[in-house]
């Protein structure tokens, strides 16, 4: 593999991709800032102030973690998701089949853009945050592995779906019917520590869980489940993946005939 | 060296259409060759697994020495693709789209502005550079993707039908810079239905019908292969019937308009000396069509049997 031209490759979809996200800046910025302040005025504050105190937070406090990683999980996914599959269905993706960089920088260009996408409106969902309750980072270096691996899991996730989809309507089936309920199953607005044993098990099973807790846990340092377990999963979720992506890659399955 | 083998090449699609019957075609560095054959015969099943968006069924493909199997990357960095359909991403800038496709080869910095401005001024898009490829009329997207083929300056370059819907000065336009590409030492592959174009530019030429190669030789000795013509013949006066011509064929088109078919054994003083006798007098005579199409469909329709 020629290194030099794989990085000058990689270099140039990320900044396609970033051309891109602030070209329909409307589309990919404002809406996940106007939907998490709203988020933030209706739960936070107004139904917030009557729930109270949440593991020793108050409410607000207590939601604005899970609803920073709710919007880099969705963005990242949605950003790979329709540039790739906007790519496939245009035949642009073509472009990026004859040139002889390797798939492994066709993937990691996507996923990186995936996870510039999720961190810019994350930072912005933050700083929206800030404007309603007080963030005291306990945990840095956990808050920030986690919210990369977490959106790198994700765009991953959103490049595999771009591969299957033969139609818009597939590019909206799985943040539809798979990851808005699994996001909001996930602890973002509860602690599973409310919930019968049986359901707090059934909530382990979810992956969203593990990285809504453990960036919790970076951000106000109180988490449902071990830190552990949330690195682990997520690693395996990144190698699994990224693995996936390569096989469908060379097999050519979803992009040639 | 040979800039494209291709040894014994089968393509089945997944609903069972065998697309290529074990294709063998070699093409020299430095040519510029014709892949012809009617629609859905296969050539651009071909050039999708040339190009390798396509997976083949079996057989093997080199490019300047490259096999796709072994070396993919190296055999991709040869060659430069001007696919049949648009493919642009009709929401990004002229300059963008060749500047991106710069960087996929590994070019950057000073030599990719070069090579991007270079392409887009031969190709006369440089004024339109920060324009969406949307608002490009068809000819200028066709321009535009053989400057984002060429930006790398590939050895070999493949134009699939690339002057399909061009109207006939950009058509000329275009002969002209892949007649001065190929020149510089370009390989170029065309596939075109323009049949003149193939004729006027090209030196070798292989024909493909029904996924099989019926023809595969220099341009010069295919033509010599021409053995008959066919002429429009305007009469002065109505025919109800078509004369018998010894040593000709004829067919009556219309009323007045008659079409006689010679072979290279029989001449034309021949045929108006038979009319004549006959009391036919012609107003006009043109030839019926472009010598190569005569042949092509000829050849289609014998699948490669001497005409």
């Amino acid at each position: 593999m020629n290194l030099a031209l794989n990085i000058v490759a990689v270099r140039t979809i990320i900044r396609k991709e970033m051309v891109r996200v602030l070209r329909i800046w409307v589309q990919t910025i404002v809406p996940p800032a106007i939907t998490m302040t709203l988020y933030f005025i209706i739960f936070g504050n107004l139904i917030g102030r009557r729930i109270g105190v949440m593991d020793g937070f108050d409410y607000m406090q207590y939601i604005a973690p899970g609803l920073i990683m709710m919007s880099v999980i969705t963005n990242s996914y949605s950003n790979v998701v329709s540039s790739f599959f906007g790519a496939k269905f245009g035949r642009h993706l073509e472009e990026m089949l004859v040139a002889p960089m390797s798939y492994a920088t066709i993937i990691i260009g996507h996923v990186a853009g995936g996870v510039l996408r999720g961190l810019l409106v994350g930072t912005l969902v933050t700083i929206v945050a800030l404007f309603f309750t007080d963030l005291q980072v306990a945990h840095p270096f956990i808050m920030i592995s986690i919210v990369l691996l977490s959106s790198i899991v994700f765009s991953l996730a959103g490049f595999i779906n771009a591969v299957f989809a033969r139609k818009f309507d597939d590019i909206s089936i799985v943040p539809t019917f798979v990851l808005t309920p699994l996001t909001y199953l996930g602890g973002v607005f509860y602690s599973i520590s409310m919930l019968p044993e049986f359901w707090q098990n059934v909530s382990k099973a979810n992956p969203i869980l593990y990285m809504v807790n453990a960036f919790r846990y970076g951000i106000l340092g109180t988490s449902d489940i071990s830190i552990g377990y949330a690195y682990t999963i997520l690693l395996i979720f990144v190698v699994v993946l990224f693995t996936g992506c390569m096989f469908l890659m060379q097999r050519g399955i979803g992009i040639r005939e | 060296m040979n800039a494209l083998t291709i040894r014994n090449l089968t393509k089945t699609y997944s609903n069972g259409k065998q697309a290529l019957n074990g294709i063998d075609l070699t093409v020299e560095a430095g040519d510029f060759y014709a892949l012809l054959g009617p629609n859905g015969a296969g050539k651009t099943t071909a050039i999708g697994i040339i190009s390798s968006l396509v997976n083949k069924s079996g057989g093997e493909v080199e490019i300047f020495g490259h096999n796709l199997d072994q070396e993919l990357e190296a055999a991709k960095a040869c060659l430069g693709i001007v696919p049949q359909e648009i493919n642009l991403n009709l929401w990004e800038t002229v300059g963008n789209i060749v500047t991106h496709q710069a960087g996929y080869y590994g070019l950057s910095g000073k030599l990719r502005k070069e090579r991007v401005e270079k392409y887009l001024r031969a190709l006369r898009l440089w004024d339109r550079r920060d324009d969406v490829s949307r608002s490009l009329s068809g000819g200028m997207k066709r321009r535009l993707m053989i400057a984002r083929a060429l930006v790398h300056e590939p050895k070999l370059l493949i134009l699939d039908e690339p002057t399909a819907g061009v109207d006939i000065e950009i058509r000329r336009s275009m002969w002209d810079f892949l007649q001065e590409i190929n020149e510089a030492g370009t390989t170029i592959i065309l596939t075109t239905h323009y049949l003149e174009e193939a004729e006027s530019l090209c030196r070798r030429i292989a024909i493909i019908d029904e996924g099989t190669i019926i023809e595969d030789a220099s341009m010069s000795s295919v033509l010599r292969k021409l053995q008959r013509e066919v002429f429009v013949l305007s009469l002065a006066e109505p025919l109800s019937a078509a004369p018998a011509l010894k040593g000709f064929e004829t067919r009556l088109r219309e009323d007045a308009d008659l079409e006689v078919e010679k072979g290279q054994e029989t001449d034309l003083n021949d045929l108006f000396e038979q009319l004549s006798a006959q009391g036919i007098r012609v107003i006009s005579l043109r030839n019926k069509a472009n010598r190569l199409e005569e042949m092509f469909m000829h050849l289609v329709e014998n699948k490669g049997a001497d005409v």
